[in-house]
């Protein structure tokens, strides 16, 4: 009875056209947003904040990447992390070669740099599809990883590529306090997720599903084919890009490149296919999912063992984590291979009818 | 007959002896026909006959081996489908080709997307051209919606609608970029007689209202034989008819063809 749309008349295409069309929908995203800037840096504790949480909005911000190429583009990619790592080395580089360079045009550039690299390992999309354009994505994977560690100029010449990065600095304010990374953290992917929103709902995002659904269709619509692929390419790795530079400075503080490995990348494909492929929400489901679902089983498997009075050999329950995690992804993907998006827009719908059946 | 009082202007589209050939397999041979302005012009011919690959020259798909195409006084040698579809010729597909992840608005916008001209950084504010852009474009898209009677459905995913509901989509959105030309692969094909009464309604309406002139692939003779001012047919690849209606319905080859020959 809550979620009613009834007596909301849209009276223009503006009020059909925007991106929370339902009275109640607007209010909850408002009291989301209240309390993930202003309640959540009050209460919760270091752990929770700079080990948990500021991964996890950077992690949603690497899936949105990842979201915007192969969910919306329709193009496989393998190569994640590595654009994470150039955004990280670069922002890096920048603000050390660089006097004076605030942080958040570091980022920018950051971006960029990303954006540039992911533009020339999609050039192989213009000729190949699916699977072996994955496989090609994974060309920049190793090679992105292997430059970096083997070109000291990348991490100022420290030993095996380590680098660590420098404080943030705003407006000579210094955020070091687990909570300023947070917030820092929360609003770049807050603001970069709202225009990820606008961009798949404009002409360009259409561009994107059109050559992801129908190719020809699409180019005899006149949509350029090789130019579209490419900026799905070049902005999807540019936010990749924003999230290694976050992950280097305002969550881990030092990385290497080896960091940046395959496991990140498919890490970051696992969200986006859990939480929803074509959906910019459930990149955060999907981040979350996989960030929170180790942590509660790692809470909640002491418990069990304690409650059942068994007495398991050491080791024994981190093994069990690890097939529990792939059984519930493997249950996931059977019951609702859409993702937890999908599964969040179904509940929506029977809460709109509830208590009725139809 | 509706045909012959309809308005036929200059020739707009020329073709000069196409030829076209996939490896050893020639698909179309010496082929020339040109369509007036204003004109409702069928392809007609037997399965394989070049039909859909003569529309593919027509729009850039495919990329004919010898011949020309004149379009609005343009010689080309051949088309690509973005200047094709900038110089306003849209097209529909044999085989449904919409954008199934995509809803019916979505799908007719996407149509238009040649039109919109805001850059993407405008377009992640959402705020300026790139928010009039769109409202503009979706009040054009709406009289679209409202011309071929499918409001109900607009926010309906593409994927869940019936196949007659589909074809119309389809329709819409080739519509949606305005085209001077529009080429039609099969518009009525696997529909029931009402599907393609409306069908024809709709065709007819287009080409009166908006004076789209139109190229149309159809097997239903009764559908081309009312509908069509001039009507080319093909068989193997080569013309052997041309003409009104009447004039093609009772050539002699063109009767051969379809029914064969007696040996």
């Amino acid at each position: 009875m809550l979620y009613r749309e009834a007596g909301q008349f849209k009276a223009s295409y503006a009020e059909d056209q925007q991106i929370f069309a339902i009275r109640q929908d607007r209010i909850a995203v408002g009291a989301l947003l209240v309390f993930a800037f202003v309640v959540v840096p009050l209460v919760a504790n270091q752990y929770w904040l700079s080990a948990i949480l500021t991964p996890l909005l950077i992690f949603a911000l690497a899936a949105i990447g990842l979201n915007i190429l192969t969910g919306y583009a329709g193009q496989l990619s393998l190569g994640t992390a590595a654009f994470m790592a150039v955004g990280a080395f670069a922002a890096y580089n920048f603000v050390l070669r660089v006097p004076g360079i605030p942080i958040l045009v570091a980022f920018v550039l950051a971006g960029i740099c990303a954006a540039l690299v992911g533009i020339l390992f999609g050039l192989p999309s213009l000729r190949i599809k699916g699977f072996y354009l994955a496989v090609a994505t994974l060309a920049a994977q190793f090679f992105v990883v292997w430059a970096l560690t083997k070109f000291g100029w990348f991490s100022n010449n420290s030993s095996s590529g380590v680098i660590s990065a420098q404080k943030i600095e705003i407006l000579g304010y210094t955020v070091d306090t687990p909570a300023g990374k947070y917030l820092f953290t929360l609003t770049i992917v807050a603001v970069l997720a709202l225009a990820a929103k606008n961009l798949v709902r404009s002409s360009t995002g259409r561009a994107w599903m059109a050559v992801r659904d129908m190719d020809v269709a699409a180019s005899v619509i006149g949509i350029r084919l090789m130019q579209t692929k490419l900026s799905a390419f070049a902005i999807s790795s540019a936010y990749c890009g924003v999230a290694g530079a976050l992950y280097a400075f305002a969550y881990l503080g030092t990385v290497e490149p080896e960091g940046f490995n395959l496991d990140m990348s498919f890490r970051v494909l696992f969200m986006v296919i859990i939480g929803g492929v074509g959906s910019i929400l459930g990149s955060f489901l999907g981040a979350a999912f996989i960030v929170l679902l180790p942590i509660f089983l790692n809470t909640a498997a002491p418990l069990i063992e304690h409650g059942l009075g068994l007495q398991m050999p050491p080791g024994f329950m981190s093994n069990l984590e690890l097939i529990v995690f792939g059984a519930l992804i493997v249950f996931f993907l059977a019951v609702e291979p859409h993702g937890l998006a999908r599964l969040w827009q179904i509940g929506k719908e029977k809460l709109r009818l509830w208590p009725f059946p139809h | 007959m509706t045909a012959t009082t309809r308005r036929a202007g200059d020739v707009i589209l020329k073709l000069d002896n196409i030829s076209l050939s996939f490896g050893g397999v020639k698909a179309l041979t010496d082929i020339s026909f040109d369509v007036r302005e204003h004109e409702v012009r069928a392809i007609i011919g037997p399965n394989g006959a070049g039909k859909s690959s003569m529309l593919n020259v027509i729009n850039g798909v495919y990329h004919p081996q010898a011949g020309t195409i004149t379009f609005r006084g343009e010689v080309r040698r051949d088309m690509n489908p973005h200047r094709a579809a900038a110089s306003g010729i849209a097209r529909t597909f044999q085989n449904i080709a919409l954008f199934r992840g995509m809803s019916v608005l979505d799908n007719i916008m996407t149509g238009r997307n040649l039109k919109m001209k805001a850059h993407f950084l405008e377009q992640a504010i959402w705020f300026g051209r790139a928010r009039r852009e769109e409202l503009e474009h979706r009040a054009k898209v709406e009289e679209i919606i409202d011309f071929l009677e499918i409001q109900h459905i607009r926010k309906t995913p593409v994927g869940r609608l019936p196949y007659g509901l589909q074809k119309r989509v389809e329709l819409a959105r080739a519509l949606a970029a305005e085209p001077s030309m529009l080429l039609l692969d099969e518009p009525m094909a696997g529909m029931n007689v009402e599907e393609k009464q409306d069908m024809c309604r709709f065709v007819l309406d287009v080409n009166e209202q908006y004076g789209t002139t139109i190229v149309l692939i159809e097997h239903d003779m009764g559908v081309v034989m009312d509908i069509s001012d001039r009507v080319v047919v093909l068989d193997y690849g080569k013309k052997i008819g041309d003409g009104t209606p009447d004039e093609v319905r009772s050539n002699k080859t063109v009767i051969d063809a379809y029914l064969g020959v007696a040996h």
